[in-house]
């Protein structure tokens, strides 16, 4: 125990003297709060839209205006022929073309049948999916309402309709911020957690100081420990920096407890600095332990459920993300935050971190060799 | 009257893939001995020393170090030895008195006596009132004088010193050297490294490696008289043209 004391009384001396260390810590995971969660935003908006009109009558005119004035679409091309407007797409200037064809109104209200072409630059998949989703249905709107207005419905409707009215519960607005700040701090907090510690300990490998260490009576868990906690506890501090932020600027005020937030968090961060340690263990650089948790918190990212849904993720991927400790707890803080969950709802979750854990320290502990072989 | 012997090694042997880098070595060293250990640039001093401190798995041979066997009782002999590396090892960003402070702590010292030690080394190195300085704004023969003093914080039975001076001034060396006789005299025993022909004889007795192997090992005047010749500097010049290979 003693030794321990030393140890972590040397490693906090460090990083409270490391300006580099305090700037990355605090300056680096605000700006990134206020900016990502204002620009990851799911919504498609300002999609630019070209029209080719061969109608050049009221109701495209109308059509055309309904479009325009849903606030998602701005309108950039408007071409004589369909030919035109491709080439609109081709200089990137829309992304979509809406093409009406002549006979348009007369089609509609004689012949209560028209055709419209849509054609979407699906470069960018989301983009083009959403926006020609976003098309259909304003398309539709407006032919119901033309309907509405030239066709007597008969009085029972040989075809029952359906009409699904939906409801968002936990977030009824929809709003993207509550889903993406939580989502964005457990990032924050896993950068911290698994560069930081991991590069730690190889810079005493580069420095030569870690060779004092190995020559000295100390044992390799009170060494690893000396190293783990001192990074948890930051980590820790960083997470409250990120809440608070949330709270103050997003006005997320978690529905479950924040105790809840930090008994889970303070589980994974011990899974998640492990990792960092056993990268460490075998690091002989500064460079490849970078590069090498560079690559890892990428993947663990992008497989977190934090940008896409898991489920719907292929089969294999979705094993891979019960593998991934980050994805366990973007879940948990979505659960807490949005959904009010307690410590027995996320007790699965708690199981799987405390296994990641056990495995990961453990697997540090026995490659850290202070005799070289 | 036979001496204690604190370090026995025989037929130490170790090898990285097709290299032998030390090639069974066999020697015993004193208690209270100031112990040199030559050879040029890559001859395996190092990873002797290394093998010795439980840094290093010996390939073969044995060896004990303050009556600890190197293969099984590796943690034991830490607790008995102190060890400088040739790579500079306090931490630049800690003061003088924090590293004291925290080499002495990790060796168990108590809280009174690591003060007391702490005073008595600054007093010593004739730091007092720079306790609080940080190490990486010290001249580097400061700082080899400091980490020496701190390798020995704990009374270790032997201290291992991988090249301590070198890089260092003339004056600071003698200073360094007064260190090391002062520590010998408290009865620690000295096994130093060197490449300075002239602190070799400084030295109880030298051993001269080369290739891997231990050619030579005498006090210095015995290995001047055997090898007729008029310093050090002439039997290492003899001894170290032999080698074959490079580093």
């Amino acid at each position: 125990m003693r030794v321990l004391k030393f140890l972590l009384q040397k490693e906090l001396r460090q990083i409270l003297r490391d300006p580099a260390i305090f700037r990355i810590l605090f300056i680096m995971p605000m700006i990134q709060l206020l900016i990502l969660p204002l620009a990851a935003d799911y919504e498609i908006k300002n999609i630019n839209l070209g029209v080719v009109d061969h109608d050049h009558s009221e109701y495209s005119r109308k059509l055309i205006n309904k479009i325009v004035s849903s606030g998602y679409f701005r309108l950039k091309d408007y071409s004589a022929t369909f030919k035109q407007g491709m080439y609109a797409i081709g200089q990137d200037k829309t992304d979509l073309i809406l093409e009406i064809p002549a006979q348009f109104e007369r089609g509609l209200v004689k012949e209560d049948e028209a055709t419209l072409l849509v054609a979407v630059n699906a470069i960018n998949g989301v983009k083009a999916g959403l926006g020609s989703a976003y098309i259909q249905g304003i398309i539709q709107d407006y032919n119901q309402n033309v309907r509405m207005q030239w066709i007597q419905f008969p009085r029972f409707n040989p075809q029952p309709t359906i009409e699904v009215a939906s409801s968002n519960w936990y977030n009824p607005n929809m709003n993207y911020r509550l889903f993406m700040v939580p989502g964005i701090l457990v990032m924050l907090v896993t950068m911290i957690g698994s560069t930081f510690a991991a590069n730690n300990i190889v810079r005493e490998k580069e420095k030569g100081t870690i060779e004092q260490i190995n020559v000295s009576p100390i044992k390799k868990t009170q060494f690893i420990l000396g190293k783990l906690i001192p990074f948890w506890m930051l980590a820790l501090i960083e997470l409250t920096i990120g809440l608070i932020i949330a709270r103050l600027v997003y006005g997320i005020i978690p529905l479950g407890h924040y105790i809840t937030i930090y008994i889970f968090a303070s589980i994974y961060l011990l899974a998640i600095l492990g990792l960092g340690l056993l990268m460490s263990t075998y690091a002989q650089t500064q460079q490849q332990s970078m590069l090498v948790s560079f690559f890892i918190t990428m993947i663990f990212n992008l497989l977190s459920g934090l940008y896409t849904p898991i489920e719907s993720m292929p089969q294999w991927a979705q094993i891979i993300t019960r593998l991934n400790p980050v994805s366990y707890f973007i879940d948990v803080m979505r659960l807490v935050v949005l959904k009010g969950s307690s410590l027995s709802d996320i007790k699965y979750q708690i199981f799987a971190l405390l296994g990641f854990a056990v495995f990961f320290n453990t697997w540090a502990i026995l490659n850290y060799k202070k005799r070289s072989g | 009257m036979q001496k204690e012997k604190v370090i026995t090694a025989k037929d130490l042997t170790k090898r990285f893939g097709d290299f032998t880098a030390v090639d069974k070595i066999s020697f015993e060293v004193e208690k209270g001995e100031i112990f040199g250990f030559l050879g040029a640039n890559g001859a395996g001093k190092t990873t002797a020393m290394r093998m010795l401190c439980g840094l290093s798995m010996p390939t073969s041979g044995s060896a004990s170090v303050a009556g600890f066997d190197v293969y099984k009782q590796n943690e034991q002999i830490k607790k008995n030895i102190g060890y400088m590396s040739q790579k500079f090892s306090l931490y630049e960003d800690l003061t003088i008195r924090e590293n004291i402070q925290f080499y002495a702590g990790i060796y168990g010292l108590t809280d009174q006596r690591i003060k007391e030690k702490t005073e008595l080394l600054l007093k010593e190195l004739h730091l007092e009132g720079q306790e609080k300085t940080m190490v990486r704004a010290l001249p580097l023969g400061w700082k080899q004088k400091i980490a020496f003093s701190i390798a020995i914080v704990h009374d270790p039975a032997i201290v291992f010193l991988d090249e301590p001076t070198g890089g260092v001034d003339p004056i600071t060396r003698r200073e360094f050297w007064t260190l090391i006789y002062e520590a010998s005299a408290r009865g620690i025993t000295i096994f130093v490294t060197t490449h300075y022909m002239d602190e070799a004889e400084y030295c109880n007795r030298v051993s001269i490696m080369v290739d891997g192997r231990i050619d030579a090992l005498d006090s210095p005047a015995n290995l001047m008289k055997n090898y007729s010749a008029h310093s050090m500097d002439d039997v290492f010049l003899h001894l170290a043209r032999k080698a074959e290979r490079s580093e």
